[in-house]
């Protein structure tokens, strides 16, 4: 008999993680929310949702250990899943509030969205709302996935990868960025599975079929 | 495709029950706000707003223990509103499980709240709630352009332009605004374009149209980029869905048919509508 896959919830004081909770428990994972470094080395996928700024994230999982932690279970192979801020970390630095190191994982800059649109009409900063993303490349969440969703972002700023083979979800505001990027055990979007109903449900249940796959 | 507009029901909340008024008095019970939220997650609304309209200091355990609630059920996004008055309530709300607070009286009395909430929270789950009325001259004719900022659930007059407002707290660090008329308000007469144009135009972030949608007609217009549209983001609406005249799903289909890119309904969406106290 199998049991439920388990997924540690990184918590760093994010402050919608019990929307991220009851979202995973919805797609049938096991949840242990956590800020111990051994539970997230423990557990078959490790989950990093987010809100709110780039320089506190950073500050707060670096002082718990927790970017030791996530880099070694991502080199384990275990499936990571970042989501809004937990996908920015990733970057070697963000310019919110300043400059702060990522972890450094994927090249490339957090950037704030361009003050015009490509036709040069002005851009309204933060996205807010509802947003296309177009999945693209071979990851294996890509293959659970329909070919583009809707999704709810909310955020002034994104990824900006300097390798775009990176890339496994495009989105267009302010011209295409990259919404979802991946490598081998990693997927991370800049919107919210957790608040996109039905879409986000997929996600998540595609998130569920890749964990089973790898353990 | 690119972002696309909103449509949100609110949900005024009111010792614990969702409440709708008309011009902020006469209050119908339209049941309970965890229940209601359930039911606009099902039809798919892009997003729910709870508006505390007491929010007396005794209530905000209430609050709090229903935007839990609702956060635990539902997964859409979640705006919440009312008697906020400092970054502590603000860090309540988004532990709760809010995805956006919005704050009003506390920004007049203390302009600075916004940047500060800004600068620790970000901007993108902050909105600037405005209740404006129309300025009007000594016949008692609004004068045009001139919209003045109320607070106090609409009570109190500040003096203050609302379309200067909403310009002075976008560049402060609010991410969105929500603008009420108050004229419009629970009239179901259109929302007053002329004031959400006016700050559309004025402000870099979101705007949330609200008082006055009565049908996709009127979601159109707040919606619509055209020259005679409101330019707003997204449109919020009450008496519409509490009573039951329309689906969110019936609404999103009406406006796509007038032209307006809001993201459609599934075929899972549901078709139960609201009741009065359901």
């Amino acid at each position: 008999m199998s049991t439920a896959a388990k997924v540690a919830l990184v918590d760093y004081g994010a402050g919608n993680i019990r929307s991220v909770a009851k979202a995973l428990e919805r797609s049938g994972f096991e949840v242990e929310v956590t800020d111990s470094p051994s539970v997230v080395l423990a557990a078959d996928g490790v989950v990093l949702p987010g809100a709110g700024a780039f320089a506190d994230a950073m500050a707060t999982l670096r002082a718990r250990g927790l970017e030791e932690a996530v880099k070694q279970t991502v080199q384990a192979g275990h499936p990571y899943l970042g989501l809004c801020v937990g996908v920015q970390v990733l970057f070697e630095e963000g310019e919110e509030h300043g400059i702060t190191p990522g972890f450094g994982i994927f090249e490339g800059r957090v950037e704030r969205f361009p003050e015009t649109d490509s036709d040069g009409s002005r851009l309204r900063i933060p996205q807010i709302g509802w947003n296309e993303v177009r999945f693209q490349g071979d990851h294996p969440m890509v293959a659970h996935l329909p070919e583009r969703d809707h999704y709810y972002f909310v955020h002034s700023y994104r990824p900006v990868p300097t390798d775009s083979s990176v890339v496994a979800g495009i989105c267009d505001y302010g011209g295409n960025f990259a919404a979802a990027v991946a490598n081998q055990s990693i997927f991370a979007v800049q919107f919210h599975p957790e608040k996109s109903q039905q879409a986000g449900k997929r996600l998540l249940d595609a998130y569920r079929s890749w964990v089973e796959e790898t353990r | 495709m690119t972002l696309l507009k909103r449509v949100i029901p609110c949900l005024d909340v009111d010792k614990g029950r969702v409440v709708k008024g008309v011009k902020y008095v006469d209050h119908v019970d339209c049941g309970d706000p965890v229940q209601v939220a359930q039911l606009y997650d099902a039809q798919e609304a892009d997003e729910v707003t709870f508006l505390d309209i007491t929010a007396s200091h005794e209530e905000r355990g209430i609050l709090l223990d229903i935007v839990s609630q609702t956060a635990e059920t539902v997964f859409m996004p979640l705006t919440v509103g009312g008697g906020v008055r400092s970054l502590q309530d603000i860090r309540d709300l988004l532990n709760a499980g809010a995805d956006k607070v919005s704050i009003m009286t506390a920004a007049v009395h203390n302009p600075d709240l916004v940047a500060d909430a800004a600068a620790k929270i970000g901007s993108a789950n902050l909105v600037l709630a405005i209740d404006a009325r129309a300025v009007r001259d000594e016949s008692d004719r609004p004068v045009p352009g001139r919209w003045e900022v109320y607070t106090h659930g609409g009570r109190r007059p500040t003096g203050i332009d609302a379309v200067e407002w909403a310009g002075r707290m976008a560049e402060a660090g609010a991410g969105e605004i929500l603008l009420t008329s108050m004229d419009r308000d629970g009239t179901k007469s259109g929302y007053d374009l002329a004031l959400l144009r006016a700050v559309s135009d004025r402000v870099r972030v979101p705007v949330v149209a609200s008082g006055g949608g009565g049908s996709a007609d009127d979601l159109a217009a707040a919606l619509s980029d055209g020259p005679n549209g409101g330019h707003a983001q997204a449109a919020l609406a009450a008496s519409i869905f509490h009573f039951g005249e329309a689906t969110v799903g019936e609404v999103k289909l009406a406006l796509l048919d007038l032209g307006i890119e809001v993201r459609p309904p599934s075929p899972d969406a549901s078709q139960e509508r609201s009741s009065p106290g359901r």
